[in-house]
């Protein structure tokens, strides 16, 4: 009991010392060594729960809503064994060294990685934590949200709602790009993109087309949807959606090309990463109406500048990266992004692992 | 002789009557509404009527149209702005336009709950404005349909085309409401049939698509409200009036219900000073259901055909029964 207050009272002297955004668990009481840990934001409960209460870590966090700056990072990774990261942290050579040989495990809280070097990973031997399935619904809801949004022009409808453009009921004002009977074209048909294509299915939408690295059977199976060249997908469908991840390949695959095949009525939206999209070549498509109209979960960079002239477009809807948005999801991705956290510094099987 | 008053001409419309030769028109070829003064004198003797949902087609109207009017031809598939009863007791008849218009309207109803609950306006408003810093576990995050209980008030073509749209996204369960039972159309969804009282305590989401008569007039008021989840959502397509504004306001500032988005308003236009338009979470667009170029453009001829098999005495491809 006396050990315990006079952590306590060793606790209350030295947090008010750290820079106030940085948290730190006492150890146990019995103040066994445990495998160091930091965390880069605060973080839903649910996640926070699991780390605390193992008793498998010390804890040390960037407490905090906002991003932990980077010399704060490199500083605080020194000599730690797990690294629990968001999507706003570049993992890469520099941040690995200043953490050093100790450095067994890191776990993102998102599906995509392409904020984290694999390579660097790799070659130390440094295990990968990922947060896929526990997401995929809310993504794709939030896909469909922005491709009905975007064809449908419920923000210029809203707009016009709140700025006496609204008259009587017209026939022709105000008029999008329905689903039935459309083609829709799916570039990356994974986990999101299957998804997709199920909520898209009862409006009516005739085909399904998809572009891939290579053909995806186990993806395309309750609803049929065709295998074809990217340039095909671009010259058919009346809307894309890019569901892919970024890699060396996908990199501004979306570009002038893209667009000059692209139908003058059709619909592009992109949730997966803003470097799919070349965004200059996007916005001249727009101006010059090459397509009908886009919308955009994700930029380059992010947020994206507020004189970006891509804001400036009536027919082009921005979203600040909201897709995986909801309280259910983002506490399960912290949860398990703790459980594969957890998993990793014991050395077993992870949850959800990347290989590398 | 047949009036066709339209207040936009469409070009698929046109092309029908030029070709029918069944008829002469006379037409209020604006793309504002025609005013009461001008239609009361326009459709005298007249013997069709070929009208938008921004008239009111009352007992004025049809006395001043006189025995001539036999048949008036809607371009809406709602008919409360037509005084069924008169209408009736003359012998004229109506064409609508109901099915062709279920898609473009189911769609738009899932475009809105969407905005509403994943909070699209407000988010992209945020964008613009600076608001968007950096990606934040907790920031801007809304409700999702995975596991949720989803009531429609009104299971009729929209409303199951809602409903249709709505099950891959992850309901868990369907409930609807209305004057009976229709087991035929909610055995697709399980849909179960319950009370009012019962649909409001146990949606997390509730989609309005009945039509407005005097029984659904006013329906969504107060004590509905204080039955429903704070973390609730409110949706509807249907007509303003089957919504009590007022009430809806009360229940969206003290977070009664987490928030709402409509279609349509009472007025419409909602005057832009209307305390609904002040709040984040409640989305209004300006009635735009149907508007896909396809879907207006199927509305136009349909209530041309409708207008055409009128006169003629032939029967219609979309007759509403009085």
């Amino acid at each position: 009991m006396r050990t315990l207050g006079r952590l306590r009272r060793l606790k209350t002297t030295l947090v008010p010392e750290f820079h106030s955004c940085c948290k730190l668990q006492a150890p146990n009481t019995a103040g066994k060594q445990l495998p160091r840990i930091y965390v880069t934001r605060r973080i839903p409960p649910d996640g926070m729960k699991i780390l605390s209460q193992s008793g498998l870590c010390n804890i040390e966090q960037w407490d905090s809503d906002e991003p932990v700056p980077r010399s704060e990072l490199l500083e605080k990774v020194a000599g730690i064994r797990g690294l629990y990261c968001l999507l706003t942290e570049k993992i890469d050579a520099e941040v690995l060294d200043a953490a050093g040989p100790s450095l067994q495990v890191v776990s993102t809280m998102s599906v995509g990685y392409d904020h984290v070097s694999l390579e660097e990973l790799k070659k130390r031997g440094i295990r990968l934590g990922y947060t896929p399935d526990v997401l995929t619904e809310a993504v794709a809801e939030l896909t469909v949200a922005l491709l009905l949004a975007t064809s449908r022009r419920l923000l210029e409808a809203v707009d016009e709602a709140k700025n006496g453009g609204w008259g009587t009921w017209k026939p022709l004002w105000m008029c999008g790009y329905g689903l039935t009977d459309s083609t829709v074209g799916i570039l990356g048909l994974g986990r999101i993109g299957a998804a997709v294509m199920a909520r898209l299915k009862p409006f009516g939408v005739k085909r399904f087309l998809y572009a891939d690295t290579g053909p995806r059977p186990d993806m395309a199976t309750k609803i049929p949807a065709e295998f074809v060249p990217l340039e095909e997908l671009a010259r058919h469908s009346d809307f894309i959606v890019v569901c892919c991840a970024l890699t060396p390949e996908t990199q501004g695959i979306c570009g002038n090309r893209l667009f000059s095949l692209m139908k003058d009525t059709a619909i592009f939206i992109n949730t997966s990463r803003g470097g799919v999209v070349n965004q200059e070549d996007l916005y001249q498509a727009l101006v010059n109406g090459q397509i009908a109209a886009a919308g955009l979960d994700v930029t380059e960079p992010e947020p994206l500048p507020t004189d970006h002239p891509l804001l400036k477009l009536k027919n082009c809807v921005i979203l600040p990266h909201i897709a995986s948005a909801t309280v259910a999801t983002r506490n399960a991705m912290a949860a398990l992004a703790a459980s594969n956290l957890l998993a990793g510094l014991q050395g077993k099987a992870m949850g959800k692992e990347v290989p590398l | 002789e047949a009036r066709f008053e339209q207040a936009e001409s469409d070009a698929r419309a046109q092309k029908v009557f030029q070709a029918s030769s069944v008829c002469s028109i006379q037409q209020w070829d604006s793309d504002e509404p025609i005013p009461r003064s001008e239609l009361l004198a326009g459709v005298a003797g007249k013997h069709g009527l070929l009208c938008l949902l921004s008239e009111r087609i009352d007992k004025e109207v049809l006395d001043a149209a006189g025995s001539n009017l036999k048949i008036i031809s809607t371009l809406s598939v709602g008919v409360d702005h037509l005084a069924l009863e008169e209408i009736k007791k003359r012998g004229i008849r109506v064409g609508y336009t109901p099915d062709i218009l279920t898609d473009a309207t189911a769609e738009l109803s899932v475009a809105l709950l969407l905005a509403a609950c994943r909070r699209l306006p407000e988010s992209a408003e945020a964008v613009k404005n600076g608001g968007w810093t950096t990606w934040k576990p907790l920031w801007m995050c809304g409700y999702g349909l995975s596991d949720s209980t989803v009531g429609i008030i009104g299971l009729g073509r929209i409303g199951q085309a809602v409903a249709r749209r709505l099950k891959p996204f992850g309901v868990k369960k369907f409930l609807y409401t209305g004057s009976r039972p229709k087991p035929e159309s909610a055995v697709e969804f399980q849909a179960d049939f319950v009370p009012l009282t019962k649909l409001a305590e146990e949606s997390d989401f509730v989609v309005v698509t009945c039509s407005l008569t005097p029984d659904t007039k006013g329906m969504c008021d107060k004590d509905f409200f204080s039955r429903m989840k704070k973390t609730s959502v409110l949706i509807n397509t249907s007509r303003g009036a089957v919504v009590n504004q007022e009430d809806l306001y009360q229940a969206l500032v003290s977070g009664q219900i987490a928030a709402a988005g409509l279609d349509v308003t009472t007025p419409e236009p909602l005057p832009t000073d209307h305390p609904l338009l002040s709040l984040k979470n409640c989305v209004i667009l300006p009635h735009i259901g149907s508007a896909t170029y396809a879907t207006r453009s199927a509305m136009s001829v349909l209530a041309a055909n409708n207008l055409l098999a009128g006169l003629k005495g032939e029967s219609m491809p979309n007759e509403l029964q009085l």
